[in-house]
Formats: C-alpha cells, sequence, structure tokens
C-alpha cells in the first residue's frame, strides 16, 4: 500500500469466508501434564457476521480467539484468513496481517498504562507509519464513535472501567480492520455498562461493517449475535444462526 | 480468495526517525525514576573518568610550566649514583663550597654556581613555633633560581664570609611567625641559635603536589655548616649554563671536573649526579602520569560498572514491560519496530547520560583545578572518548534486552503478570 491510502482499502471483499479453521487443535505442555485445549475445530465465518462464542470455563474459546487474532499458532490443523494460509506467513507478515486486519478487544481491557486514552488509540496509527495529524484525526474519531468525546486527555486510572474497556474498543476499531475480536469484552463490567458496549459492537456490526467474533460468558449478550457457536471440551458442539437477535432482553 | 496485503506501509526516513524519537522520549519521561537511575550509572562513570585525567593532565602541565619557569638553563649537581636515582647517595660523601667554586670558576660552560644544604628546622618567634626548611646558601641562589628579595635586602659579602648568623625568610614563614607585620630586623631562633632577619623573599606560590615554596629560611651557608649542621658539606649545587653552551656540553664538563676533584679512577662509577631541567620533568611528570593512569583506571572501572548498572536496568525493565510490549505487538508492531524503539530509548538515554556526565565531569574537574592551584586543560579527546563509550554502552546494552523483548510471542508477552 502506498503512503496516503485510506486503512479502507484493506477491507475484505464480502460474502466470501473471512475465516476458516480446519482441524485446529492445541495442544499445551507433554507427556502426563498435557492440555488438550481445541481438539480439531472447524468453524467459518463469513464477512460481515456477528459470532458469539459461548461455553463452559476451559472449553478453549480464549485458545481459539488467540488463533484467530494470530496471538499464538496452533498445534496442527490450517487457519485461513481470506482464503490465505496463516501458518505459511512468517513473524513479520503475522504482524502486519494483525495490523491491517485484525482488531483486539480483552477482558482486562489492556491498556499502555500512564498514556492518555487518545494514545492508547493512536499506538496501531503508530505502527501504520500514519502522520501525526492523520492519526489525531481517527483517534478522535474512533474515541467519539465509542462515546468518550472530551476523555480524549484521560489516563487509564482516570477512567471507569466501561470507559477503558471503551478506549480499548476505539484502539481496536480505529484502523478499520475486517474483523474485530473480542474475548469477554464485558467480562468485567456491569449490566448496564455491558449493555453500552454491546451496542457499540452492534453498531460496529451493522453500521461500519465490521466482522465481529466475541466470547461472553452471557446468554442475554449473545442474543446481539447472529450467530452462536458452543464450545464444549476443545471441540464445537452447536452452531446455530440466532433466531432472536434484535429481540434483546434489556 | 482475496489476496492479502501484508506489505509495509512505512513513511520517509526522516519522518519516522523523528517520530521513534519522539516515541522513545515519552517512554523515557513516563518512567521518569527508572531513567534517571539508568542514566545516573553513566553520569558518574563519564564524569569520574572526564574529572580524573582533567585533574591528572592539569597536575602534568603544572610541573611541567613550574620547571620551565626554573630556567631550562638550570643544572642539578647531587651526590650519590645517578643509577639509584638523585638523593639517594646516603654513603656517598658531599661536596664542598671549594667544589661548588671550582664549577663555576674552571668552566667556561657555567656561568655561576650555588652551594646549598638544607635541614628541617623549627622556626621560633616569641610564642610561635613553626617548622621549616632551612637552606644555606649564598646570593648566587636567588640568581641561578631567578627569584628577588621582596623587602629588606640580600646577604652582605661581609656575613657570607664570616657566617654571620642573618636569615631572609619566605612569604609563608613570615605569616606563620609575624603575621602581618615586618618583620625585618627582628630575631627568630633556629635550633637555639638566635637569628637576625634581614629580608623577605618574592613570593612564589605552591609548587607541583603542593609543596610551598614560599616555606624556606635562608642562611649563607658558612653560618649554615657552622651553626646549624656542624659540618663542612654542600648536598646541592645550582649551576648555571652559559648561553653559547648547551646543557649537555655543561653536564660532561661538571662531570669531568667533579670525578678529578674527587678522585674517581677511570671505569669507576661516578659517585654523584647531574640532572638538567629536561631530567628532572620527566621523572616528576613520571610521577604524575603513573597517578593519572591509576586514577584513569578506576575511573575507567566506574564507567563500565555504569554501563552495566544500564544493561541490569534495561533487563528488569523489558520484564516490566514485557505486557506493553505484548500490547504493542497485539496491535502490529513488528519484532523490528518493537526493537528499534528500545534501541533509540537506551541511546536517548546513554546520550543525555554522557552530556550531563561531560558537564559533571569538567565542573568537577575546575572545582579540583582550583582547589589544587593547578591549571584547567580539559582534553577534548578525552571528553570524545567518554562520550562515544557511553554512547555504545546504550548501543550495546539496550540492543540485547531489547532484542529479547521483540522476540516474544504476543501472547506470552500479554500473559506476563
Ligand atoms: N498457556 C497455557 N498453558 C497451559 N494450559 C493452558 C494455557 N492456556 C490455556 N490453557 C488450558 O487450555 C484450556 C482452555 O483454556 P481457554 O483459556 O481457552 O478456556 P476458556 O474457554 O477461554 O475459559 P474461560 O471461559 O474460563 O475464559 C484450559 O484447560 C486451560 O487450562
Ligand atoms: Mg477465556
Amino acid at each position: 500500500m502506498m503512503p496516503g491510502e485510506t486503512p479502507q482499502d484493506t477491507s475484505v471483499h464480502r460474502a466470501t469466508e473471512l475465516i476458516e479453521f480446519r482441524e485446529i487443535t492445541k495442544i499445551y505442555g507433554a507427556g502426563e501434564g498435557e492440555v488438550r485445549a481445541l481438539q480439531g475445530i472447524d468453524l467459518k465465518i463469513l464477512a460481515g457476521e456477528f459470532v458469539a462464542i459461548m461455553g463452559p470455563s476451559g472449553s478453549g474459546k480464549s485458545t481459539a480467539m488467540n488463533i484467530v487474532g494470530c496471538l499464538d499458532s496452533p498445534t496442527s490443523g490450517q487457519y485461513l484468513f481470506s482464503g490465505n494460509e496463516v501458518g505459511t506467513l512468517d513473524r513479520d507478515q503475522r504482524a502486519l496481517l494483525r495490523r491491517n486486519y485484525l482488531g483486539f478487544v480483552f477482558q482486562g481491557y489492556n491498556l499502555l498504562a500512564r498514556t492518555s486514552a487518545l494514545e492508547n488509540v493512536e499506538l496501531p496509527l503508530i505502527y501504520l507509519g500514519m502522520s501525526r495529524s492523520e492519526r489525531r484525526k481517527l483517534s478522535y474519531e474512533a474515541l467519539e464513535k465509542v462515546g468518550l468525546k472530551g476523555r480524549e486527555k484521560h489516563g487509564p486510572s482516570q477512567l471507569s472501567g466501561g470507559q477503558q474497556q471503551r478506549v480499548a474498543i476505539a484502539r481496536a476499531i480505529v484502523t478499520r480492520p475486517a474483523i474485530l475480536l473480542a474475548d469477554e469484552p464485558t467480562g468485567n463490567l456491569d449490566t448496564a455498562r455491558s449493555v453500552e458496549i454491546m451496542n457499540i459492537l452492534e453498531s460496529l456490526n451493522k453500521n461500519d461493517g465490521i466482522t465481529v467474533l466475541m466470547v461472553t460468558h452471557e446468554p442475554e449478550l449473545a442474543e446481539y449475535a447472529s450467530r452462536l457457536v458452543h464450545f464444549v471440551d476443545g471441540r464445537i458442539e452447536s452452531d446455530v444462526p440466532n433466531q432472536v437477535r434484535g429481540r434483546h432482553v434489556f | 480468495m482475496a489476496a492479502l496485503n501484508l506489505t509495509f506501509r512505512t513513511k520517509c526516513g526522516a519522518d519516522m526517525f523523528f517520530e521513534t524519537f519522539r516515541l522513545a522520549l515519552h517512554a523515557i519521561f513516563r518512567n521518569a525514576t527508572r531513567s534517571f537511575l539508568t542514566v545516573l550509572g553513566i553520569v558518574i562513570g563519564v564524569a569520574a573518568v572526564i574529572a580524573m585525567v582533567t585533574v591528572g593532565q592539569g597536575s602534568t602541565d603544572q610541573v611541567e610550566e613550574e620547571v620551565a619557569s626554573l630556567g631550562t638553563n638550570l643544572l642539578m649537581v647531587m651526590p650519590g649514583a645517578t643509577q639509584q636515582g638523585p638523593g639517594t647517595g646516603g654513603s656517598a660523601s658531599s661536596f664542598t663550597i671549594a667544589d661548588s667554586d671550582a664549577i663555576e670558576s674552571e668552566l667556561a660552560s657555567i656561568r655561576v654556581s650555588a652551594p646549598t644544604n638544607t635541614r628541617m628546622l623549627t622556626a621560633i618567634f616569641g610564642n610561635n613555633n613553626y617548622a621549616t626548611t632551612v637552606t644555606g646558601t649564598d646570593n648566587r641562589f636567588m640568581d641561578v633560581r631567578d627569584w628577588n628579595v621582596a623587602s629588606g635586602r640580600a646577604f652582605y659579602e661581609s656575613e657570607l664570609r664570616s657566617g654571620t648568623m642573618v636569615c631572609i625568610i619566605g612569604e609563608t614563614v613570615k605569616k606563620e611567625l609575624f603575621g602581618n607585620s615586618d618583620p625585618v630586623d627582628t630575631f627568630i631562633r633556629l635550633k637555639q641559635v638566635s637569628c637576625r632577619i634581614i629580608g623577605v623573599m618574592e613570593e612564589k606560590g605552591a609548587s607541583s603536589f603542593g609543596t610551598d615554596q614560599d616555606d624556606l629560611v635562608l642562611v649563607p651557608i658558612r653560618a649554615f655548616q657552622r651553626r646549624i649542621a656542624g659540618d663542612r658539606d654542600v648536598n646541592l649545587i645550582y649551576a648555571s649554563v652559559r648561553d653559547a653552551f648547551t646543557t649537555e656540553k655543561a653536564t660532561v664538563d661538571i662531570e669531568n671536573l667533579l670525578r678529578d676533584r674527587r678522585n674517581i679512577d677511570f671505569g669507576e662509577e661516578d659517585d654523584f649526579g647531574v640532572m638538567d631541567m629536561k631530567q628532572i620533568t620527566s621523572m616528576l611528570t613520571g610521577i604524575t602520569n603513573v597517578l593519572t593512569g591509576l586514577l584513569s583506571a578506576v575511573a575507567a572501572v566506574s564507567l563500565l560498572v555504569g554501563g552495566i548498572g544500564i544493561m541490569n536496568i534495561m533487563l528488569v525493565s523489558v520484564t516490566e514491560r514485557t505486557r506493553e510490549i505484548g500490547i504493542r505487538l497485539a496491535v502490529g508492531a513488528s519484532e523490528g519496530q518493537v526493537l528499534l524503539q528500545f534501541l533509540v530509548e537506551s541511546i536517548v538515554l546513554s546520550v543525555i547520560g554522557g552530556l550531563l556526565g561531560i558537564l559533571l565531569g569538567l565542573a568537577l574537574g575546575f572545582l579540583g583545578a582550583v582547589v589544587l592551584k593547578i591549571p584547567f586543560t580539559p582534553d577534548p579527546k578525552i571528553i570524545l572518548i567518554a562520550f562515544a563509550f557511553s554512547a555504545m554502552v546504550g548501543v550495546v546494552f539496550g540492543y540485547f534486552p531489547a532484542r529479547r523483548a521483540a522476540r516474544l510471542d504476543p501472547i506470552d508477552a500479554l500473559r506476563h503478570q
């Protein structure tokens, strides 16, 4: 990509398989103490979907998310991103895949300490090689989108949990990724705060066309998704479209 | 299947450099305490090297300057074999006044020659005691040393011939015994011998190693021999070379004359030594150079320790900042970008440390020069070396911890608590 082009160039053609897992396994440790976190996962996610992953604790949800987010690699199996085999990419190429196409939101926010909301959101744009003024502009827009206008100069210690998570979402979407990965984004938040976050994710999916893959323990929050995937013991137990989408309980 | 765009989108060099530099400064000020500790090691190391070398160089310059001020045409003749160094010839027989006179009168190459002998004695005036060096000599001492009487007068010929106990004192002795009052024509006691003060020498100030040249009392040599030393010895002869002759020629002349007068057979070693100012300079600067070398070695060690301190803190900080690195990797930083950030950060730190160290070192060196009353001559070469070293410390000790950080897997870095 040439300088001056907008990040929109990284959006991926619609109606294709954005994510495809083929027989993905992940084994931690070896011998006696080995843990089979994923035991052969097959999964396809289309561009534009809003998928919620559910399942009991320890069923491998986070492990799968980390592999999708290129933060971790599978023990075996193939991971195709937009039809491209991720296993064949080197470290730098995977960094570029994260930079250009992926946005990650963690349960624990993972903001840089002693760094303002604005600078946290700017971070991915720095690595994109964007100019300071361009970064400022996009970061202000992203923060406004998550409802944090006026809080740009506040550091994480001056923000509530819900506000910190909204900063993290702004940071994840400021590069206009093809897919937003959110691992229990409301895990540390109360119900009212959780609903605010879900409304933001829903809007990003509907209005900005960002594919969303989310892990949650709350069935009520899963209602926001268009599709529900259930993990049990490192396997997919069920994978169904969400019939009641839009009929929010809250 | 859509092709992925996985090419780097980098900006032109200067812009990117500025951005990285700004980020590094940001990280440094965000962790001010840690940065301060890191810098401290380098500051102390660089300052120590510069201060030590500056003071060492200053004292060497001082010695050279002082010896040069004695005059390059001055020779010193001492009893004792030169191989063992001057002054070691306790067993070798001393000279006599006749030897000194012969050097002056028989050698065409010598303009004037002054016999001297010296003792440490306590000078007493009223209730004041002061231990000083008493030198027996005559007016030729002032000639060869190019040193004048400031107030009062020099010795009369009659006083020198008869050995009258009169004395000329140095400025320090005057201050110690008399304060600000005029000592001329008052009496002091030297080893129970009463002695009338006839003059005060010009102030000369401290010499190398801080010896005070004004701390002396001059008395006629015959009076010194009879009333103080109790012998007829002369232990040091100053000889001034005529302009038309080289010091080498004059040295050979004195050696031949004294061998003859002291009945040294052909093939036997001299039992005395003739030193010119070049030799004295190299002897004295040899000592200061050894000292400077030792001090510099100590300083270099402290610089190295400072460097290891930086490495240690960078390692610890990488551990502390592993989560930060995980976050940066997760949002798309490449290994190279994280590496560059840490590298620039540590270079900036050590350059700041180097600059502060240079300032502190120069300040300490200046202070040392003022206290020791030596010239302040900072050496640009040393400053450059110290600076280059601190920058190198930054690169070497910044690079390895940075590489370790950048090679972490994003998820491992993020899980690090
Ligand atoms: N780094 C690791 N080393 C060893 N075992 C691990 C590691 N990470 C996860 N596991 C194991 O893998 C299994 C799946 O973990 P994972 O974090 O994916 O579960 P999860 O579905 O996200 O659970 P939760 O809902 O509690 O977040 C668990 O049994 C866990 O103990
Ligand atoms: Mg989890």
